[in-house]
This record gives structure tokens, C-alpha cells and sequence, in this order.
């Protein structure tokens, strides 16, 4: 019975412990709350050569790490994310019932219809939240709310400090390959109201977690080949085999064209490997994010991006001298020779059609 | 029957073609009859340009003759299919699969009562792609599966083009929706819900449920009692025929009620979208 005595001092420890180790597991983040919370982190090891394998596209060996296109914001990339704070932005029931309330529905309208509601600007066949998955709310998915504290904020990609309106300008002219809306237009301060909306509550000026797409480790180099046979497995089922995309019955756009002339132009965002590699591996195919490995993101993002688009709207008649200017990164394959063809030499023209 | 309804027609179709033709001949020009090298002989005989373009004249109404035959060749056959689908969807094949309309209705609108699926309008690569499934087991149905394996291969086409260029009225649902459900479904439909990576079912199957080609079926206007079980049969691994295994992983995420709700506001939708092109809206 004596050998009984130190079990108070064990009984005392495990309680201890047991309450510590729930109070821990209490508050632990709870990432189901927020849709796709994938910490970037969990994809370091970067593609090995295979010198064996058909590769016509390579990655240069001194990759700029933050070539013009790649430093979108001039915000230091802090790989620190903390998990726990994802923000959610307010739910749809919550925009007042008023004028301001009207304007950021209109914008929210714009976003997932943006044909229909903005028709004057769009010279193609995308809508918004083709890219900013559901209606510009979802972490890692381009949401709104994530960009909309971020400015004003220079950008290398035109050399100034930017407002808010100029990116979503910005949009127009190259996402949508149409025509930028005055800064005082309707549609433009349907937008920013719709975004300064999701942003209630987010701090400004902080690079909040699931911020555009996440950034992959940059492989060695890109296997065209088997881009092309992950795209016939896993996206052409939606996207079409030729990559133009798939209409309703009705003819409502519902794939949106991936390459073509009714896709983005070269100047626009998803052009670099990177940012589509990014949105392929943590939002597609659609309902099964995170599926894909790191190499078949970074591949079929390559092959999808080594395909003909509409012109940069920024051309200035020569390939090469557009590729020098805004195209000069391992990152993107504008002016480059693909299967013998020199990507952008045949572009359709940007903007809307006359 | 499809070869001789054929033959038939096309039979009287040579014949039509040739007897005034026959009879022109033989009342105007005897010679016409006559082998060639004789006619020639005539021809060159009387040197009259009446008789020259003779043998021209007849070489046009033969080539004529067949290229009306050729022509109504395909369109004979066209429609001997499309009588092949109707006959096998109101009798049956003859052999075990029985008429699809006994359970689909007269003009594929579906018993939604029964969960009996409407068929009409549906993509023809869908339908034939569901009879294949049934067949191979990656669509587990008891009914359907024997009905599937007695169609051949020509049948199962037949029968999918005759109910996919049908434009039949949608049936009542028996019960009337509950609009709460019809609400949320709608929700779910248009929205989704990303805090488990669903996307909104219109992502796949167009804003109006529509459908797109052969693999994302249109929803609008079908049963609800049919959509909810399917969802079900994805949802416990009785389907498994989708490319990707999208809509496994998309039923799974979805609750019981949520699924229920799904189907209900899909079935609340008319059968063809309102607005035939970009949806209308207030131009800013």
C-alpha cells in the first residue's frame, strides 16, 4: 500500500499535463474555417533536372528571383506566414442596405458576371472570378480583400506607385485584354467598394496569408511534354483539349479559355509561369486543390503559358525589344521559340475586337 | 428493318428518278436504246445536232439519277435511325430492353414522382455514355443495367439522339418545393461553399444548369427525387463513372439536407434558360 504515495505527485502531473495539452489543442488555429489555408511552406524541394527528358523550356541557371514581372508589389516576400490569421472577410448579408451597399453589390455582380456588367471593358471571354475563386473571397486565390490593403504600392511592372484603381486598371487592360475604365467610372468604384468591403476589419499595409497565389520552389527547369500530358489528364476535361475553353447549351461561357484569342493577353498576371504554377497547385481542378504535385503544377503552368495569346497591349512592334522591356524573366515564354514558333510573333491583336 | 426500310426507300427513289426518264426515251428518242456504238453510227448518220447531244443527254439524267441517290442516301438512313430510336423508346428492341417510355413518359419528360429521370434534351454523348456506364457497372442500377446490356452499340446511339433532340414540357414535381431548401440549394448552386473547396454547382454545369457537352449533364428542370438520389449513389460510391472523380469528391461534401436542397432548386428551374446569351443587367 506504501507504494501508493507518489501517485498524487503522478496524478497531479497528468492532470497538469492533460490540461496543458488541451489548453494547447484549444488554441490551435482551426483551419477548416477558412477554406484552403495550405501553409506555402510545405513546398520546398525544388524539381530536379532531368537531362534525359525532352525539355525545350528551360529555366535559366541565374533565375532572377524577382524579375519585373515576379515583383508584382513591392512588399518583402515573408515566407513566415502565420496559418492562424486568416482573415474572412464579412459575409454577403452583411453589406448595408444603402447607396454605399448598392455600389459594392454592383461590384460584386461585376465580378462573377463581368460581361455582363461591364461589357464595354472586357475584350474577352473571362469574368473576374475566374481567378479570384469564389467571387474574390478564397485565400490563396487572388481574394480582394488580401490586394486591396496593399496599396497604394509601387509596382515594377510600370515603374510608379500605383492606387488601387490603377491595378484594378490593370485588370482590365491585360486580365480581361479590354480597356481600362476611367478612374471615376462606375465600374471601377463599384470594384474598390466591393473590395474595401471584404477588407473590413484586415489591416492595411500587411501582407496578409493567402495573399495572391502561393509561391512555389522554383524547379530547375519545366518538362513541356509532361505539362502536355498532365493538361490532357487532369484539365482538358473542362478546358477542352485545345485549351478554348467550353460553353453551356445556352452558350454561357463556363470554362473559361486558358490560351487563344479569347484568353488573357501576354501582359497579364497568369502569363507567368509562376503565378499559374501558384493557382494550378492550391485551386485546380476545381474542388481539388492541392492535389496536383509542385512538378505538375510548375509543368502544366508552363505548357499553358507556352502557348499564343492575345498581344501585350503594351507591343511596340518588335517581339524581341517587348520581350526585353516587359517579358525579360525565366518566368515568362513571350518571345520565346516553342515548337518552332516564337511566341507572340503571331498574336491576335489586343484589346476588344473594333 | 433499318436495312430494308432503307432499301426501300431508296429503291423508290431510283425508280422515280428513272421512268420519266425511261419513258422520255423511248417516246422521243427510240435511238436512245439502241448500244452506243450504234447510236453513234446514227448520230453520225443523220448529222442532226438534235441527235448529237443524245447520249449526252442521257449521261446527265443517269449521273442525276445517282447523285439523287446519293443524296438521299444519308438522309434515308438519318431518319431510318432516328425511327430506330423512336421505335425502340415507345417498344422496345424486340429483345429484352423494354420501351424506355414506359418509365421516362411518352416524350422522355420523366416521372419525377418516381425519380424517373427526364431524358429529353440531354446531351446525346451523356445518354450514351450513362447506357455504357450501366453497362459496365460504373453506374450501379439495378433497373437500368439490364435494359443498357440488350442495346447494342447502334441502339444505344439511336435511342440518345432521339431523346436528346426532344423538347418535351416539364412535369409538375409531386410535392410542391420548400423555398427554404430552394433557397439554400440555390445558394449552393450559384456560390458553393469554399470552407470545404465546393465550388458552386454552376461552375461545371453553366449558371442556368444548362450542361456542358458530354460530361457535365444539364440540371435544370430534372426531377428532384432523381437528383438527390444521384447524388446519394455518388456520394456512397454507386457512381463512379465521373471524369476525375469530380462530383464523387463534390457529393461528399455535401450534407444530406444540402443535397436534398440542391436538387430541389434545380428542379425548380425551367427546362431551357430564359436568357439564350450573356444574362442581362443593369449597365453601369
Amino acid at each position: 500500500m506504501s507504494d501508493y504515495t507518489p501517485n498524487p505527485r503522478l496524478w497531479v502531473a497528468g492532470v497538469l499535463f492533460a490540461g496543458l495539452a488541451g489548453f494547447i489543442g484549444y488554441t490551435l488555429p482551426r483551419n477548416n474555417s477558412a477554406g484552403n489555408v495550405e501553409p506555402v511552406a510545405e513546398n520546398v524541394e525544388p524539381v530536379a533536372a532531368k537531362p534525359d527528358q525532352p525539355t525545350p523550356i528551360e529555366v535559366a541557371e541565374n533565375s532572377k528571383e524577382n524579375s519585373k514581372e515576379n515583383s508584382k508589389e513591392n512588399f518583402k516576400e515573408d515566407s513566415k506566414e502565420n496559418p492562424k490569421s486568416v482573415f474572412s472577410p464579412p459575409p454577403e448579408d452583411e453589406i448595408p442596405k444603402n447607396e454605399f451597399g448598392d455600389m459594392v453589390r454592383l461590384g460584386e455582380k461585376i465580378f462573377h458576371d463581368t460581361q455582363g456588367h461591364a461589357k464595354e471593358f472586357v475584350g474577352n471571354s473571362l469574368v473576374c472570378s475566374n481567378c479570384h475563386l469564389d467571387s474574390g473571397r478564397l485565400a490563396n486565390a487572388g481574394p480582394l480583400w488580401a490586394a486591396y490593403v496593399l496599396y497604394p504600392a509601387y509596382r515594377a511592372k510600370n515603374g510608379h506607385v500605383n492606387s488601387f484603381q490603377e491595378r484594378l486598371q490593370g485588370c482590365f487592360l491585360y486580365s480581361m485584354n479590354g480597356k481600362a475604365p476611367a478612374a471615376d467610372d462606375k465600374v471601377l468604384v463599384a470594384l474598390e467598394s466591393y473590395a474595401y468591403f471584404l477588407a473590413r476589419g484586415a489591416p492595411t499595409g500587411v501582407q496578409l496569408p493567402g495573399r495572391g497565389y502561393p509561391k512555389l520552389a522554383k524547379p530547375a527547369k519545366f518538362d513541356y511534354d509532361h505539362g502536355q500530358q498532365v493538361y490532357a489528364a487532369k484539365c482538358a476535361v473542362c478546358h477542352g483539349a485545345d485549351g478554348l475553353g467550353q460553353s453551356a447549351a445556352d452558350r454561357q461561357i463556363v470554362f473559361p479559355p486558358l490560351w487563344g484569342a479569347h484568353s488573357f493577353n501576354w501582359g497579364a498576371g497568369m502569363s507567368s509561369i509562376d503565378n499559374a504554377a501558384g493557382f494550378i497547385k492550391a485551386n485546380m481542378p476545381l474542388s481539388q486543390g492541392n492535389t496536383l504535385t509542385d512538378e505538375e503544377a510548375w509543368d502544366v503552368a508552363a505548357y499553358i503559358d507556352s502557348q499564343e495569346r492575345p498581344q501585350d497591349p503594351r507591343f511596340n512592334g518588335s517581339v524581341a525589344e517587348t520581350r526585353k522591356l516587359h517579358h525579360d524573366s525565366p518566368m515568362n515564354m513571350y518571345g520565346q521559340t516553342v515548337n518552332g514558333i516564337v511566341l507572340g510573333q503571331n498574336s491576335p491583336a489586343a484589346g476588344p475586337p473594333p | 428493318m433499318k436495312r430494308t426500310e432503307t432499301e426501300r426507300k431508296s429503291s423508290a427513289t431510283t425508280a422515280a428518278a428513272k421512268v420519266p426518264l425511261r419513258l422520255k426515251t423511248i417516246v422521243g428518242h427510240p435511238e436512245a436504246i439502241l448500244p452506243t456504238a450504234r447510236r453513234a453510227e446514227a448520230a453520225a448518220a443523220t448529222a442532226d445536232t438534235r441527235h448529237t447531244w443524245l447520249p449526252q443527254w442521257r449521261v446527265y439524267s443517269v449521273s442525276m439519277a445517282v447523285c439523287i441517290i446519293l443524296l438521299a442516301v444519308p438522309g434515308v438512313m438519318e431518319r431510318a435511325r432516328a425511327a430506330d430510336g423512336q421505335a425502340i423508346a415507345a417498344n422496345g428492341n424486340g429483345r429484352d430492353a423494354p420501351a424506355c417510355s414506359a418509365c421516362h413518359g411518352e416524350h422522355g419528360e420523366g416521372q419525377p414522382s418516381a425519380a424517373f429521370p427526364r431524358l429529353a434534351g440531354l446531351d446525346s454523348g451523356y445518354l450514351v455514355g450513362q447506357l455504357d456506364a450501366f453497362t459496365q457497372g460504373s453506374r450501379d442500377n439495378d433497373t437500368m443495367a439490364p435494359i443498357a446490356k440488350a442495346l447494342s452499340t447502334d441502339e444505344r446511339q439511336a435511342v440518345a439522339t432521339f431523346y436528346a433532340g426532344l423538347d418535351a414540357a416539364k412535369i409538375e414535381e409531386p410535392k410542391k418545393p420548400d423555398e427554404k431548401a430552394v433557397a439554400i440549394g440555390r445558394s449552393l448552386a450559384d456560390r458553393g461553399d469554399w470552407s470545404t473547396q465546393l465550388p458552386g454547382c454552376g461552375a461545371c454545369h453553366g449558371a442556368a444548369g444548362q450542361g456542358v457537352g458530354k460530361t457535365f449533364p444539364k440540371l435544370a428542370g430534372q426531377s428532384a427525387e432523381y437528383l438527390a438520389s444521384q447524388l446519394k449513389a455518388w456520394k456512397d460510391g454507386k457512381r463512379t463513372d465521373d471524369p476525375l472523380h469530380l462530383m464523387t469528391g463534390i457529393a461528399s461534401k455535401l450534407s444530406d439536407d444540402q443535397l436534398i436542397a440542391v436538387a430541389a432548386y434545380y428542379a425548380s428551374l425551367p427546362v431551357v434558360a430564359a436568357a439564350p446569351t450573356t444574362p442581362q443587367g443593369s449597365k453601369p
